[in-house]
């Protein structure tokens, strides 16, 4: 050995020549580079929204075509929503413990036993709804926990804890309601969140108020990323994104502002309904939860490769049963909505296909079966998938036969396509 | 001769029935590239994560700085300043390269969120000042890059942090010559800012030219640990596949027992 091999190395020591070797790096891309890189991260296998997007245009093309008398009338778009609601909000939920690879078949009945004790709460204690709603919360969060230690602690599969929770809670519904019976959502504020709307001009101001503070947040990033030169996509993108979901709301706010009484002259119903809210609500604090803090980054990380999140000292199991938690808790929230929907709970509340369609919804919005890939957002596209071929094919008056083997097929593609498509992230990827 | 920042006094370590790690002795001085050589199986991955604190020890001491310390948890190694890159790298497929360089130890705004901004900018330099050339971005997902890159990302990861110890596990495997001159010339300097550096490599042209000492592990058992200009290549060939050389190394009876 000779000393000269033990003197540094003179390159890339000095940062001008670094920045250079690193030519490659571009921060600022053009509307072309982000179009090029989209078209490779699809050739790897992440289609993003489109899909679901795109599905769900043909879908309403296909059914408004088909009952071009019924499905577009405001009265059914609304109504559309409000069924939409609830699965998107338990698909919301499940994200997180489909991210980690998990899955929690009992999500839907945990749902309906919290919603079970909210309305048995106002119904038998004469609670308030605040507390009635903390105590079907509650619950939720209680079973999610019980259901997160199982399986980070005890390591067993989530399939088998969950499917053995499905059975399980559905007896517990059945005790505390009884058989046959049914519990009445009675309470005017629990109701209304399905079957009153905001106020037309309130509606209205929320909505320009959202956009406008999401407009301000977007300039303010894209202002800071170019301060800065970081990687940022093209201004104009950007503006054709926000200009893109400008229209569809306001256009959605305009057409649910006017009054959509099968009989006009007698009733008036107008405006959103308050479910859309509570939904956008969700989503927006659950893709901040899951975009821009570290608890959001880690869970990503352990979905991605669980062992290299544990050698940068990730608590895997604390995150894995809060994931559960989540999950149980936005499904109590979701069933609260749904026997907001129906005006009651019984012992099959949750029950049948509430927690496929949620499901199908998340793997539909993009959200993969096989951890580390989705969005929260993923659930509320998808749901609203789901929804529009429940309602569309409920008002084509088909044999039920014929609703469950369409959802039944709409979700195995789904899945196929995710399949899929992590084939070919293992191909592309080395 | 200084004394020596990290120190492991007759670690033991056993997976159930099989024990890996026998009385594991080995020294890291600052200033010097200690090249940990053995053959396949011979506990070399075992020893850098007992030292992570990913496994934990059954017997033995650490010190660093010649103070008594303990390894329960990667948090642990790294708040001393040690950095691992590890032989299988450890990264998440799903992430960014940005978002792996920081796993873990994010950087937060005053509010405790994530900022983006200040990890992207100190990861687009870090990666810059070690000549990445290819990547075409900082915020590509790891999946989408070669074995080499990924390779790069991995050290940059572990050479992000003022660290004070780093070691390095096989890192030059999955390296073109270009690359693996590269990741050599960076080992070196790392050494000469004043790092104590664990080098793990099978090439022997890597381990002569770079080292400045070189333990040998043969069966879980240190055979040798030697200062690179006292022995040769064949010396050291010999102490990884037989444990012995000479009159130096583990002796026949004590070979045969952990075989
Ligand atoms: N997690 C583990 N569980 C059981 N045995 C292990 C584990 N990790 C390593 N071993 C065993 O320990 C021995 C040493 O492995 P390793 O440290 O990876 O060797 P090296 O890195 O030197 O090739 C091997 O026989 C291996 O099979
Ligand atoms: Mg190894």
């Amino acid at each position: 050995m000779t000393d000269e091999t033990k003197t540094p190395a003179p390159t890339s020591a000095s940062p001008s020549l670094a920045a250079s070797d690193f030519s490659g790096d571009s921060a600022n891309l053009t509307l072309g580079e982000s179009l090029r890189a989209y078209v490779d991260r699809v050739r790897g296998g992440d289609m993003g929204a489109l899909p679901a997007i795109g599905g769900l245009v043909v879908l309403f093309i296909v059914f408004s075509s088909l009952r071009p008398d019924t499905f577009t009338g405001a009265l059914n778009v609304a109504n559309l929503l409000v069924q939409a609601s609830s699965i998107s909000i338990l698909a919301m939920g499940l994200i997180p413990v489909l991210l980690l690879g998990d899955i929690d078949l009992s999500a839907g009945v945990a749902g309906g036993l919290s919603a079970g004790f909210t309305a048995v709460a106002i119904v038998r204690h004469g609670d308030g709804w605040v507390l009635a709603v903390l105590i079907g919360m509650a619950v939720g969060a209680v079973i999610g926990l019980a259901i997160g230690l199982l399986v980070a602690k005890l390591g067993i599969p989530s399939f088998v804890v969950t499917l053995a929770f499905f059975l399980g809670l559905q007896g517990a519904t059945l005790k505390l309601i009884g058989q046959g019976g049914t519990v009445p959502v009675r309470n005017d504020v629990l109701r209304g969140i399905t079957i009153k709307s905001m106020p037309v001009v309130t509606g209205w101001i929320v909505v320009i108020a959202l956009l406008a503070i999401y407009a301000g947040l977007l300039f303010w990033r894209q202002r800071r990323l170019a301060a800065k030169d970081l990687h940022r996509p093209p201004t104009s993108l950007v503006a054709l994104k926000f200009g893109a979901l400008a229209v569809i709301l306001l256009g959605m706010t305009a057409f649910l502002s006017k009054n959509r009484a099968p009989n006009p002259l007698i009733f008036t119903i107008e405006g959103i309904p308050y479910a859309v809210f509570l939904v956008g609500a969700l989503m927006i604090f659950w893709t901040f939860i899951f975009g821009r803090t570290g608890y959001g980054r880690h869970i990503y990380a352990i979905g991605g490769n669980t062992e290299a999140a544990r050698r940068a000292g990730i608590s895997v199991d604390v995150l894995r049963i809060s994931t559960f938690v989540i999950c149980s808790t936005m499904a109590a929230i979701s069933g609260i909505v749904s026997s907001s929907y129906t005006g009651n709970v019984s012992p099959g509340s949750g029950g049948g296909n509430t927690l496929l369609y949620a499901v199908g919804a998340a793997v539909i919005g993009g959200t993969s079966l096989f951890g580390g890939k989705g969005n929260i957002r993923d659930g509320v596209i998808g749901g609203l998938v789901i929804a529009t071929i429940d309602n569309g094919l409920g008002l084509l008056n088909q044999a039920a036969y014929i609703n469950f083997i369409i959802t039944g097929a709409v979700l195995l593609l789904a899945a196929s396509v995710d399949a899929i498509s992590r084939r070919r992230r293992s191909a592309t990827g080395t | 001769m200084t004394e020596p920042l990290l120190e492991l006094r007759g670690v033991d370590k056993s997976f159930g029935p099989v024990q890996v790690l026998h009385g594991v002795n080995l020294k890291v001085y600052p200033g010097q590239v200690t090249a940990l050589v053995g053959d396949n199986g011979a506990g070399k991955s075992t020893l850098v994560k007992t030292v992570a604190g990913i496994y934990h020890a059954d017997a033995g001491e650490f010190f660093f700085e010649g103070k008594p310390v303990t390894f329960n948890g990667p948090k642990d190694a790294a708040s001393l300043g040690i950095e691992v890159v590890y032989q299988d790298l450890a990264l998440c497929d799903n992430l960014d390269i940005v978002q792996n360089m920081f796993l873990g130890r994010e950087a937060k705004t005053p509010t405790r969120l994530l900022d983006e901004l200040t990890m992207e900018d100190r990861a687009r330099q870090t990666l810059a000042s070690l000549s990445v050339r290819t990547v075409k971005s900082v915020r590509q997902s790891v999946a989408s890059l070669s074995g080499g890159q990924r390779q790069t990302v991995a050290i940059a990861k572990a050479v992000l942090w003022n660290s004070r110890v780093v070691l390095l596990d096989e890192p030059t495997a999955a390296l073109g010559v270009a690359q693996t001159r590269q990741v050599l010339d960076l080992v070196r300097r790392l050494a000469d800012q004043g790092l104590g550096v664990v080098l793990i490599s099978h090439n022997m042209n890597d381990v002569f030219e770079v080292s400045d000492r070189i333990t040998a592990l043969f069966l879980g058992r240190v055979a040798a640990d030697l200062k690179t200009s006292d022995t040769n290549n064949s010396q050291i060939v010999e102490l990884i596949t037989s444990g012995r050389s000479g009159s130096i190394g583990i002796s026949a009876a004590t070979a045969n027992e952990s075989a």
